[in-house]
């Protein structure tokens, strides 16, 4: 069941939650609602689980609309950041309570449920726990009953809020490869909520990323990582380097740092975006840029090692970090306090007040003089 | 309130002297209150015992079987039930409607539960005889419709509702406004009609809360006096409750005898707070998982 978010806005007193939200949502698919707290992915969630309303705009569930149709009626799966288990019930009375709710004629019969319960238990692995009360269970279990329990009633449409937003790091890794797994098994459409960009990437289909009440940009995790359409998307998807300084003589010039922008003639103010694995270091200055920076951490934890650096002669609101392998780190080995050099090898120019950014790379500069500009 | 006490926060190696407590002045505080509770529990209970004991048994037994007595036992026993189930019913609505929604006066609404406490049950008592009096303002309503609220059995239970009525909203009130508004959320989502949500969810997690509610409510109606002596009018074996068996024995300075029916209403008191309290504990613990 595909869904349709038609211009939905909705303000709380004088706060504007959301403002003409317009978003496709397509079946079968599992798309993740991204953005900081107060972006407003909670508040259309719930307007899309009939949890609250909207002030205008329409919800269209497979084109039928559903905008004010009951919860209770919508037949959608909801589960919540703190799982909402009902604690004076048992693991399999929770699971059963969707069930026990239909009316009398669509009820199944007593063993048939018992039967539907026995099977939900035995998908989310935990028949064993079946008699225990909510309060007996850990946090990663619970999450699992609660999604048995949504599931329960075969929802057209399941939603979740925060699933893994009250788990430690080990348990939510665990719990979000097995939803994948679920879902890729039962391809129920899904939207779930998240402020993790990390889980957002690598669990959904499609990203939906939200900033103050808007969508600002949507696509798979892939495309989305790669070209990200604005600051915001740029900021929030993993750790960016910048660089903001003023584009003169072919150059963006800050302080003691420049990079070298061929093409470039118009004298504005710019920045230059950066991921951490789009820059290397260097024990000298390379041609195309001087980007002096002096190691402040290095953590060795990962696939990677991370380093931190802090600008030297220049400013940048935040910390630098650069990813380097092992094996580079080995043969540099570079250490705190040392003096190093950014290289750009890719970057992403944002000039002027807004719009797209210009990538811009560095290796094709041999062959064609800089290529992208 | 000791019904609602959770039993499970006292530290364990109470009495060690090995481990060192963090916050200091248990000693202190424990000795200051079992004194206190020493001086004005403990110590007039046990006057009542040891007045009692001045009895043999077979006195004892005849003073508290005194077919008056054994009456105003019955009348106080279905008049405090039938006021505190009352109570359990309007005072759930109340104590709803303070939490659930918003509405002009609220607040104010909010401060009169607490009246029934701050009046002194006299006063409460000379009101409510007045109002339903034969020629009161409610009274003369009622009467039409046949019904004899003042100087009948009925009056007692509508002083008995009067004085104790803050007893449920103030013990179901808290637990309402922690019930996380999720729950509710998750029934509605998965169909259940909102008779089924108050039913199957909010119901059980109030329960324990307002058992003890009208219990309390229950056992203070037992032993009130002051506003139901205005109202109930009285009559030997019809309408006089135990606690003004008690003030007629002390009138007659027959201090033994009025020692031995309170002792039977202190009794019946413990036992229901008792057993209550264990009921609720085991329920709890059940939420709580342990």
């Amino acid at each position: 069941m595909s869904i349709t978010i038609d211009r939905i806005s909705k303000t709380f007193g004088r706060f504007q939650a959301l403002r003409d939200v317009a978003l496709e949502i397509p079946e079968g698919k599992l798309t993740a609602l991204l953005g900081p707290s107060g972006s407003g992915k909670t508040t259309l969630l719930r307007i899309i689980a009939g949890l609250e309303s909207s002030d205008s705009g329409r919800i269209l569930f497979g084109g039928e609309d559903v905008s004010s149709l009951h919860v209770r009626n919508r037949n959608i799966g909801f589960v919540f950041q703190h799982y909402a288990l009902f604690r004076h019930l048992t693991v399999a009375e929770n699971i059963a309570f969707g069930l026990e709710s239909l009316p009398r004629r669509q009820r199944p019969s007593k063993p048939e449920i018992r039967q539907r319960v026995a099977k939900l238990l035995e998908m989310i692995q935990l028949p064993q726990l079946a008699d225990r009360y909510p309060a007996q269970l850990s946090g990663g279990q619970k999450q699992r009953v609660a999604l048995a329990r949504a599931l329960a009633t075969q929802p057209r449409i399941l939603l979740l809020d925060e699933p893994f937003g009250a788990l430690d790091a080990k348990v939510r890794k665990d719990l979000r490869r097995w939803l994948r797994a679920l879902h890729d098994e039962f391809h129920f459409t899904s939207i779930f909520v998240t402020h993790d960009q990390e889980e957002a990437l690598e669990l959904s289909d499609q990203v939906v990323v939200m900033s103050q009440g808007q969508v600002e940009q949507v696509n798979t995790p892939t495309e989305l990582y790669a070209k990200p359409e604005s600051r915001f998307v740029f900021d929030f998807l993993g750790h960016v380097n910048v660089l903001s300084g003023v584009v003169r003589g072919q150059k963006l010039v800050q302080g003691d740092a420049w990079v070298s922008l061929p093409g470039n003639r118009s004298e504005q103010e710019a920045q230059l975006y950066l991921r951490p694995h789009e820059v290397h270091l260097a024990r000298a200055p390379d041609a195309h840029a001087r980007l002096p920076l002096r190691i402040d951490a290095v953590s060795l934890i990962g696939s990677e090692v991370r380093i931190e650096l802090v600008p030297e002669g220049w400013q940048s609101n935040e910390i630098w970090e650069v990813g380097m392998s092992h094996n580079e780190f080995a043969r540099q080995n570079p250490s705190r306090g040392e003096l190093w050099y950014g290289v750009p090898d890719i970057g992403h120019l944002f000039s002027g007040d807004n719009g797209q950014p210009k990538t811009v790379d560095w290796h094709c500069r041999d062959v064609a003089k800089a290529c992208n500009i | 309130m000791s019904a609602s006490a959770n039993p499970s926060v006292a530290p364990v190696r109470r009495f060690s002297g090995r481990s060192k407590r963090v916050l200091p002045g248990f000693g202190l505080s424990l000795g200051i209150s079992l004194f206190f509770v020493s001086l004005v529990l403990l110590l007039p209970i046990t006057g009542l015992v040891i007045e009692t004991s001045g009895m043999t048994w077979d006195q004892f037994v005849f003073t508290i079987t005194d077919p008056r007595v054994v009456e105003s036992y019955k009348v106080t026993l279905w008049t405090a039930l039938a006021a505190s189930l009352f109570n359990g019913f309007f005072g759930l609505l109340l104590a709803w409607i303070l939490v659930r929604y918003e509405f002009p006066g609220k607040r104010i609404v909010d401060a009169f539960v607490d009246l029934p406490f701050a009046l002194p049950t006299a006063v409460a008592g000379i009101t409510l005889a007045t109002l339903f009096a034969q020629n009161g303002w409610y009274g003369q309503w009622l009467a039409k419709l046949g019904i004899e609220v003042a100087f009948t059995p009925l009056g007692i239970v509508v002083a008995m509702a009067f004085t104790s009525i803050p007893f449920v909203v103030r013990t179901v009130q808290p637990v309402l406004e922690e019930l996380s508004p999720a729950d509710e959320e998750a029934a509605v989502s998965l169909g259940a009609s909102d008779g089924r949500v108050f039913r199957k969810v909010i119901f059980p997690s109030l329960w324990p809360a307002l058992v003890t509610g009208i219990a309390l409510s229950f056992t203070r109606s037992l032993g009130e006096f002051g506003a139901i002596i205005f109202i109930a009018g009285n009559t030997p074996y019809v309408s006089e409750v135990t606690s003004l068996m008690v003030f007629i024995r002390l009138q007659e300075y027959d201090y033994a005898a009025a020692s031995a029916i309170a002792s039977v209403v202190l009794l019946a008191s413990l036992v229901l707070l008792f057993a209550i309290n264990l009921w609720q504990g085991r329920y709890l613990r059940r939420l709580e998982g342990r």
